[in-house]
């Protein structure tokens, strides 16, 4: 270990320009990248949705008409048709964009490959060339799911239209263009990257820990990290064979889900969400790890249960996937097959609630300052139970039956994942933002930004519950105009949000214009982790004497 | 079901929440069996089947609420008396085994309170109380369904999303019992209480077959016949929409069930074999004459 990172320690800049950048095999700078392109992701997906919102404000097609105007150069009927087409593209890009391309990215490749080796003590990731062709995998396949947006899906309509599920015969004969391929192309790309750094945080959390980190000692984003490389490296191969499948059906004649050759579309929904409900687990685990820390240094307390933290989260990873026909009930399940989905999806609830509850016991009893990140974390915990608690209703198939594929189940997911992956990736930037640059941000510009995401994302969310509970159906470009209402309201904050995410930029380019120094450690002494040990920013290699853990 | 209530105490006064929401979604319209503007809650309910879920949801709501509730007063608590300023010296307490354990058993006791009524709704989706009287095939396609009755000589027809250009020559024109995407020029005739199966298939890509005051969905996989049923209680028009992403036009293929009284099925039946629009006007004439009477007997 020590040999491998001497290699270039005579020189602390190792390369200039470009070239430090795409020949980069520091774990630092390619956490740097993952952040900078899910920022830039982020902006992309986030500005589909705030189009999707533009469109829903009002009942009709306002939006989506002139746009394949101009884009397609069609005029009449076909801009009508290319614009619902697209409003469908739009859904799926905007969904794909933030799974893959920016929350993934910024927790797992961005503060994960940051973080966990300075965590554990490490000088930096176990393979340090495949670190860097996991990033530099990304690019290519967010370029791909871009050209696909452009190329032909069905007649008359361009870019994959089938939602983030991807779901045959839709996927397969109801979408012939090139468009689909290149998609799935991409989410291949996107996810062969992943495996990559799967398998490299698992190497790195086993074997490098510093001399008396057992695991028992690691601190819980180590953890949180690690059972999310589990989660990768166990689903996504599942997902590459059913997309696979859905290719070979496309374009070789195979017909694993057509079924006028005896396959079944129902194949490839079980194959999806084998991958797809541990995916959501990938996309909230390291979050929680990330609000474990926030709330440990702000509360000036040790995590509370901190083994119970721990294997919650291993809990939760290991009965994530064997929840996934939850999804499924109006498919046609039989009543046992429902039957089992509900008992093991509300056992679920039992170690999240664990995970709530010791947040709130870390902070009894604590000297809470509210600095930025514990701004987000608190907002974190709230809004993530009241996602949770709406996931524990939806786990009920009877209840299920009324509330599948409408906004109540938007609702649900957004505030786990829009209020709570990405509040949680908030809370990580404000709390290691001056650990990475040196930098310290304006508090005044980063309160702002978490009050006015605060109130425009629950504005966006809240109001979809009662949308999905009066039966507004999912990805619907147009809707009755009974549901113009609460409709308005959620567009309303989604341009409030949309205002935070310029505030979000702002404080960044601020605190880079302004550079007030951050310290070592500006959150005190309640800031334990190893990262605090270490100059801010760190060094170019970390570590060179290994830290002992006492 | 009806042993699910007997079995809470709490359904009797739930049930009356219910039946008081629904009695003010009926009084602002005679066709209450469409949303509503800025409704926050399910449709009122035209089944027993719907009942339960609402019952049901409200139920799983004495739960969820208060949890929230805890966890926002928790959270509340902790900013006003462990903030720095009014706590200065955190404590060093990270253990305590009796309350980890409380907080794990504790959900899992709430859990099973909602299990229980949860199971009992699942198994009477899964348990139709009698024999279907009527059989009638939805099949969905892009972007519009076929209904067939499964009956002697049967009888099928195509329903698809109400053109705006052909309202005025099939008589729908009052846009607030024929709105927007949710009238079709077709709609699927059924007897009031009267226990109908639903075969649900497609032609192409996955549609899924909803009503939501009927407490239904049932997805349309091609290669596949799903089955589903409900029994109506209150004539009237009932409107859903398909809820599976099917491609441009999912916004566009709405469903409409008209629930009306035997003696009127019979009739439709009969005429709607040879002639179709015809026997929809001559219902709609007739639905529309019984409410007027209702409404003036009123």
């Amino acid at each position: 270990m020590a040999e491998a990172a001497a290699h270039d320690d005579h020189d602390h800049k190792p390369y200039h320009g470009w070239v430090r950048w795409v020949y980069s095999t520091n774990h630092k700078d390619i956490g740097t990248l993952y952040l900078i392109f899910a920022i830039f992701a982020g902006i992309v997906g986030g500005a589909l949705s705030v189009v999707i919102r533009m469109e829903l404000q009002e009942p009709g097609i306002q939006i989506f008409t002139g746009l394949a105007q101009m884009v397609y150069g069609v005029n009449g009927d076909a801009a009508i048709d290319g614009g619902k087409s697209m409003y469908n593209a739009f859904g799926t890009a905007h969904a794909l964009i933030m799974i893959f391309f920016m929350v993934m990215p910024a927790l797992i490749g961005g503060f994960a490959n940051w973080m966990v080796p300075i965590m554990i003590g490490a000088p930096d990731m176990a393979f340090p060339r495949m670190n860097n062709i996991s990033f530099w995998l990304l690019p290519p396949a967010f370029i791909l799911l871009i050209t696909s947006a452009f190329m032909p899906s069905a007649p008359g309509a361009y870019g994959v239209g089938g939602g983030w599920t991807l779901y045959p015969p839709l996927s397969t004969s109801g979408q012939p263009g090139p468009a689909m391929d290149l998609a799935i192309l991409s989410i291949h790309i996107a996810g062969a990257s992943s495996i990559l750094g799967a398998i490299n945080f698992i190497t790195t959390i086993f074997n490098m820990r510093a001399p008396g980190m057992t695991l028992h000692k690691m601190p819980l984003f180590a953890w949180s990290v690690l059972v999310t490389a589990f989660l990768l490296l166990l689903s996504l191969p599942v997902l590459a064979g059913g997309i696979t499948m859905l290719l070979t059906d496309r374009n070789f004649g195979t017909a694993f889900f057509a079924p006028d050759n005896g396959g079944d579309p129902l194949l490839f929904q079980h194959l999806f969400w084998f991958f797809g409900h541990p995916e959501v687990y990938i996309l909230i685990l390291p979050g929680f790890g990330i609000i474990s820390h926030i709330v440990s240094t702000f509360s000036k307390k040790p995590v509370f249960g901190y083994l119970g933290m721990a294997y919650a989260m291993v809990a939760i990873g290991a009965v994530g996937f064997i929840v996934w026909a939850h999804h499924m009930y109006t498919t046609g399940l039989s009543l046992d097959t429902q039957r089992y989905f509900v008992f093991a999806t509300m056992v679920i609830a039992v170690p999240t609630g664990v995970k709530i509850f010791s947040w709130i016991a870390t902070m009894w009893g604590g000297s809470i300052s509210f600095k930025t990140p514990m701004l987000w974390a608190l907002g974190f915990i709230f809004l993530f139970t009241v996602g949770g608690v709406t996931g524990v209703q939806l786990a009920n198939a009877g209840l299920d039956r009324s509330l599948h594929d409408t906004y109540f189940v938007i609702a649900h997911f957004h505030y786990v994942l829009s209020l709570g992956a990405v509040f949680a990736i908030f809370a990580g930037w404000y709390y290691w933002f001056p650990k990475m640059t040196g930098y310290m941000y304006s508090p005044v510009i980063a309160n702002t930004h978490f009050w006015v995401t605060f109130v425009g994302v629950n504005l966006i969310f809240f109001p979809q519950h009662f949308l999905g509970l009066a039966g507004m159906p999912r990805r619907t470009i147009d809707y009755p105009d009974a549901f113009a209402g609460w409709n308005m309201v959620s567009s309303y904050g989604s341009y409030i949000s949309a205002v935070g995410v310029v505030i979000f930029l702002y404080g960044v380019f601020e605190a880079f214009q302004k550079k007030r120094v951050a310290g070592a450690n500006p959150w005190g002494e309640g800031a334990t982790t190893l990262e605090w040990q270490l100059p801010s920013p760190p060094p170019f290699h970390q570590w060179e004497q290994l830290p002992k853990i006492k | 079901m009806m042993r699910a209530m007997r079995k809470f105490p709490t359904s009797a006064k739930l049930m009356a929440t219910a039946a008081a929401a629904t009695a003010f979604f009926a009084g602002a319209s005679a066709h209450a069996a469409q949303p509503q503007p800025w409704e926050m809650s399910f449709q009122p309910a035209a089944t027993d089947m719907m009942r339960q879920i609402e019952w049901f949801g409200n139920y799983t709501m004495w739960f969820v609420v208060p949890i929230t509730v805890l966890v926002l007063a928790l959270l509340a608590w902790c900013i006003f008396r462990f903030r720095a300023s009014v706590n200065p010296v955190p404590s060093k307490t990270s253990h305590n085994t009796l309350i980890e354990i409380i907080w794990t058993v504790g959900p899992v006791v709430v859990l099973l309170f909602i299990a229980i009524p949860s199971f009992q709704l699942l198994t009477a989706q899964y348990t139709p109380p009698e024999e279907a009287k009527l059989t009638v095939k939805a099949t969905g396609n892009q972007w519009n369904w076929d209904y067939e009755y499964q009956i002697e000589n049967t009888l099928s027809f195509n329903s698809a999303i109400l053109q705006d250009a052909d309202r005025a020559a099939i008589g729908k024109e009052d846009r607030k019992v024929y709105p927007r995407l949710l009238a079709v020029d077709n709609e699927l005739v059924v007897p009031v209480n009267t226990m109908t199966r639903v075969l649900v298939t497609a032609t192409d890509v996955i549609h899924s077959f909803a009503m939501p005051a009927f407490g239904i969905k049932m997805d349309a996989v091609p290669g596949r016949t799903n089955e589903t049923w409900f029994k109506a209680e209150k004539e009237g028009l009932y409107y859903g929409q398909c809820s599976q992403l099917c491609g441009k036009d999912h916004a566009f293929m709405p469903i409409a069930i008209r629930v009306v009284s035997d003696a009127q099925y019979k009739t439709w039946l009969a005429a709607a074999k040879a002639d179709l629009p015809g026997a929809n006007k001559a219902l709609m004439a007739e639905v529309d004459g019984t409410n007027k009477v209702a409404a003036a007997g009123n």
